[in-house]
């Protein structure tokens, strides 16, 4: 019965993967929900190949919200910065599984909606990406 | 206590029974009235138990009406109030979510209508739809009857001086912001004061910086106990640290159900020469609210939380205070004489109603207000708090749970919020949700009280008319399984 909440989802929550700090990121970026109060803030440390080093997050929030960031962290560790930006939303309601209504829609995604914000103000953004930001 | 119009509430009658009779009568009397000059005959028996109540709340606020649920709900052992029959007039209620049926708690955000709202609404647009005050037309004179029918309903209801004292709003927002940007900006000035408390809603803070900042005022704060009551202490040394202005502050919290002695709180702001401006749109819909007892310069409150439509809403002012204000906003309907440099103001309450108004919304709160009135304000009052004391004996037994707010639930009114061990309110909601429940969760519009409570954010259910105890314990048993869930 209970959709959304998979023991994947609460163990992530409970034991977030890579939450923490790290103060030699170049992408570093910070949102929040002002609905629901929701805090994510994403950190992306590059090598010399723009490719993820290491990657933290940081936050308080909801389930949904900080599950859903924990997981996103395992996704772009390894990956090139151009990588990254091609994530989508799909690619992150894939790793959460489940129905979620358009409120809780919003908790999953902010997220992915600071990832982006972050690799965007460091590649550069323009009417596009800004048009895709404010979809999430 | 004055009176004006002692022939309007004289049709006392012990049986609250028939809710939809009184409903059809007011509108096709209006027919006959002329505009503006129709002051009906209450179509609304109040009932007055005679009795005394022993165990009233020292703090009350109520016309000192009872509190105990035996002394209200029943009178010579006849019980008042039959919820199973309030549940039949609100067709929402029939509804199935998730194949469950809705268990609607969130009527602190909005109360859900009864039939007699809706079919008057319908039966507006379908029969007398025209815009008022300005028509020579029948159908322009019924509307304007029916749209100041309710303003007199709603006059009766909070036992106003006179119909004129009210103003039609979009909601409580609107009138907290009437009253800053009109009377504010004229009579607060540099390095004044405005006392307000950290239990209020965001629409009651708001208005008041923006005010502040244009005029160089300064905000004050009463704080709070941690049991989310106000520190008596604070207001008075506040208020006698002079240059306070205006006090504002909500009658019930919207997010902790604290029931406010606000009646005390303005004899003591008018020693000082205060305004109060009073946030009534948790208490109006829950209790008897009389505003001459309680002497509040401003009342402000929403149809949509008392069973009206949304984007309605009332100010209530003093007549004198209200004759000395400027508009708010310009336009037509508000206005006297107009001329290409200068013009002049109709009298209140049209000065404040500029433009054409939610007309419907109004005939529609009208009817709200009878069927609340049908209901009996004290008790409605009397079945919310014997469901927040059962709440509070039920729920309060939840492994992790903490409920927030006085802990007698006898000082609230209808509101409970809470959490469960680590559970965020959101992943609550959620759940809840599953199982058909509606409930808010968030900062409920209130963060600077959030913060201090010291914490994000909260669940909150919130009782009316309709709810039953059978609900209380469905809620009880979805949050029991949300702390499954999460292995709290």
């Amino acid at each position: 019965m209970s959709s959304i909440y998979s023991e994947i989802i609460l163990d992530y929550y409970r034991y977030p993967r890579n939450k923490g700090d790290l103060p030699h990121a170049q992408i570093h970026a910070r949102d929040t929900n002002p609905l629901c109060g929701d805090i994510v803030e994403m950190q992306l440390e590059l090598d010399e190949k723009k490719t993820v080093r290491d990657v933290k997050f940081n936050g308080q929030g909801c389930a949904i919200s900080q599950a859903s960031a924990s997981m996103l962290t395992e996704l772009v560790k390894g990956k090139t910065v151009d990588d990254v930006r091609k994530i989508s939303k799909e690619d992150v309601l894939s790793l959460i599984g489940g129905q979620l209504t358009a409120v809780r829609l919003k908790c999953a995604l902010l997220s992915l909606k600071v990832l982006k914000t972050g690799v965007y103000n460091y590649i550069g953004s323009t009417d596009s990406t800004k048009d895709e930001l404010s979809s999430l | 206590m004055k009176q004006r119009w002692a022939a309007a509430s004289s049709s006392t009658s012990l049986k609250a029974t028939s809710h939809a009779v009184a409903d059809t009568v007011s509108c096709r009397k209006a027919k006959n009235r002329l505009p503006g000059l129709a002051v009906p005959k209450s179509t609304t028996p109040t009932i007055k138990p005679p009795l005394t109540f022993p165990g009233q709340l020292a703090q009350s606020t109520v016309r000192g009406y009872a509190t105990q649920k035996q002394a209200t709900a029943y009178i010579h052992g006849k019980r008042l109030y039959d919820v199973e029959k309030v549940r039949h007039d609100f067709p929402i209620l029939n509804r199935l979510i998730n194949g469950k049926p809705l268990t609607y708690l969130d009527s602190a955000a909005t109360t859900q209508k009864p039939r007699l709202v809706i079919d008057e609404l319908t039966r507006f647009y379908n029969e007398y739809n025209a815009n008022v005050h300005r028509g020579v037309y029948k159908i322009s004179e019924e509307a304007t009857a029916a749209y100041e029918e309710a303003r007199a309903k709603i006059a009766r209801l909070i036992n106003a001086n006179s119909p004129s004292e009210i103003v039609f709003v979009r909601g409580t927002t609107e009138a907290i912001n009437l009253v800053a940007q009109s009377w504010g900006r004229t009579n607060v000035g540099l390095g004044e004061g405005i006392l307000l408390t950290e239990m209020e809603h965001h629409s009651n803070i708001v208005p008041w910086q923006l005010l502040a900042k244009q005029k160089g005022a300064h905000l004050k704060y009463v704080g709070l106990t941690d049991d989310g009551h106000l520190v008596h202490e604070d207001f008075r040394r506040h208020l006698e640290s002079g240059g306070i202005k205006l006090v504002t502050m909500t009658h019930v919290s919207n997010v902790l159900g604290t029931i406010n002695p606000v009646r005390e709180y303005v004899r003591e702001a008018h020693k000082q020469s205060c305004r109060v401006l009073v946030d009534a749109a948790q208490s109006v819909p829950h209790m008897p609210v009389d505003v001459q007892d309680m002497d509040c310069d401003f009342l402000a409150f929403s149809g949509h939380k008392m069973c009206g439509p949304t984007g309605i809403g009332v100010l209530y002012a003093k007549k004198t205070i209200l004759e000395e204000m400027p508009p708010y906003h310009g336009g037509g309907e508000m206005i006297r004489e107009v001329h290409l440099y200068e013009s002049t103001w109709r009298d209140p309450p049209y000065r404040f109603e500029a433009g054409t108004t939610n007309i419907a919304g109004a005939i529609g709160l009208g009817k709200a207000v009878d069927y609340l009135s049908e209901l009996g304000l004290r008790n409605i009052q009397a079945h919310d708090q014997e469901l927040t004391e059962y709440t509070h004996g039920t729920l309060g037994k939840v492994k992790g749970i903490r409920i927030y707010g006085p802990e007698n639930p006898r000082t609230k009114a209808g509101v409970i919020s809470f959490n469960l061990g680590d559970v965020h309110a959101h992943d609550m909601a959620s759940l809840l949700d599953e199982d058909g429940i509606a409930v808010r969760s968030g900062h409920h519009c209130a963060q600077p009280l959030m913060e201090r409570l010291g914490v994000s954010s909260t669940t909150r259910a919130s009782v009316y008319v309709y709810n039953t105890e059978a609900e209380i314990d469905r809620l009880v048993e979805s949050v029991e399984r949300a702390g499954r869930v999460f292995k709290v």
